[in-house]
């Protein structure tokens, strides 16, 4: 079992990501002067109590030549956010689906997804196709590509105050 | 890419195992030792392939805030407003996208407050209004990118 000082020194270190060795948790043990079995144990409780969302690696998608990254937003009406949300998960080039509140008048569209591809053509073609096999053409999207990323940093959130992604 | 690379992504994507030797079955997937595979990462990551290799921790549930936020902004005042909204810390992200609606990104602050504070802040700064809009339901598409 790790103390409370050792669990926030163990949040602090993995935040930075796991270390990069053939036995990672041993490593983060002796840095907060515990044992692997119990680093295990916890990452595995913060898992399923999912504290930690994600235990994976972060792809740069621009990086690995998907250059066309689009947000797709659809005014859905309210009560059928979650079955066309459920349309549209099926599709795997639909990397992530939100709703999200309307900001009227401003802005009308409740439900966002993204979808990346090597280039425009493609991401729109793709998304012809959702909507052509789910039968979505009653339903207005909208398809807001990115023409310029200036800023992305790791997610770096900070736990000083038992704070963070 | 190295294949071995491409099946390093393939795999680890939402799966590094919490093991003794975690890099031991994409190992031997590859056909290599598990110290390539951990150089392997290592050069994806130093050449930015990759973006992160770990855990990532939920905002909400350590008590942090973390929103998508929208704003609407006359090309000739972009530059400005673009770098006075990328010099806060709470700012991870920030896309240039073609709508009326033409700078989103992505605010993570270490309380659920922070989040109102920061708008507030940026608003006062750029002198335009922040659009904030919070997840309301999170639709799981699991990570399966394949290269």
């Amino acid at each position: 079992m790790l103390n409370t000082a050792q669990q926030h020194a163990l949040r602090l270190l993995i935040q930075e990501g796991l270390p990069l060795v053939s036995r990672p948790y041993a490593c983060l043990a002796e840095q907060i002067g515990s044992d692997e079995d119990s680093v295990r144990a916890i990452l595995k409780d913060w898992q399923e109590s999912k504290l930690i969302k994600r235990f994976g690696l972060v792809l740069n998608h621009h990086k690995l030549g998907y250059v066309a990254n689009a947000m797709v937003v659809w005014d859905v009406p309210d009560d059928a956010v979650e079955s066309i949300a459920a349309k549209l998960i099926g599709f795997s080039g639909v990397t992530l689906c939100y709703q999200r509140p309307r900001r009227l008048p401003q802005w009308r569209f409740n439900l966002f997804c993204m979808i990346h591809g090597k280039n425009r053509a493609d991401v729109l073609a793709y998304i012809d196709d959702i909507v052509q096999q789910q039968n979505l053409q009653h339903i207005e999207h909208k398809v807001l590509f990115s023409t310029f990323q200036y800023k992305q940093r790791g997610g770096r959130y900070a736990v000083a105050s038992a704070g963070a992604a | 890419m190295h294949i071995s690379d491409k099946l390093i992504i393939n795999h680890l994507q939402d799966g590094i195992p919490v093991t003794d030797e975690p890099f031991a079955e994409i190992a031997t997937l590859c056909g290599i030792s598990q110290d390539e595979v951990v150089a392997r990462i290592q050069r994806l990551l130093d050449e930015g392939y990759l973006s992160r290799f770990g855990p990532m921790f939920h905002a909400q549930e350590l008590g942090g805030g973390l929103t998508l936020a929208a704003m609407k902004i006359p090309a000739e005042d972009f530059e400005r407003v673009n770098q006075q909204v990328n010099s806060f810390d709470e700012v991870a992200h920030n896309y240039e996208r073609e709508h009326e609606l033409n700078m989103w990104f992505v605010l993570a602050t270490k309380t659920p407050q922070g989040i109102a504070e920061t708008i507030r802040k940026i608003e006062q700064t750029t002198g335009y209004p922040v659009y904030n809009m919070p997840k309301k339901e999170e639709f799981y598409v699991g990570l399966r990118f394949t290269l």
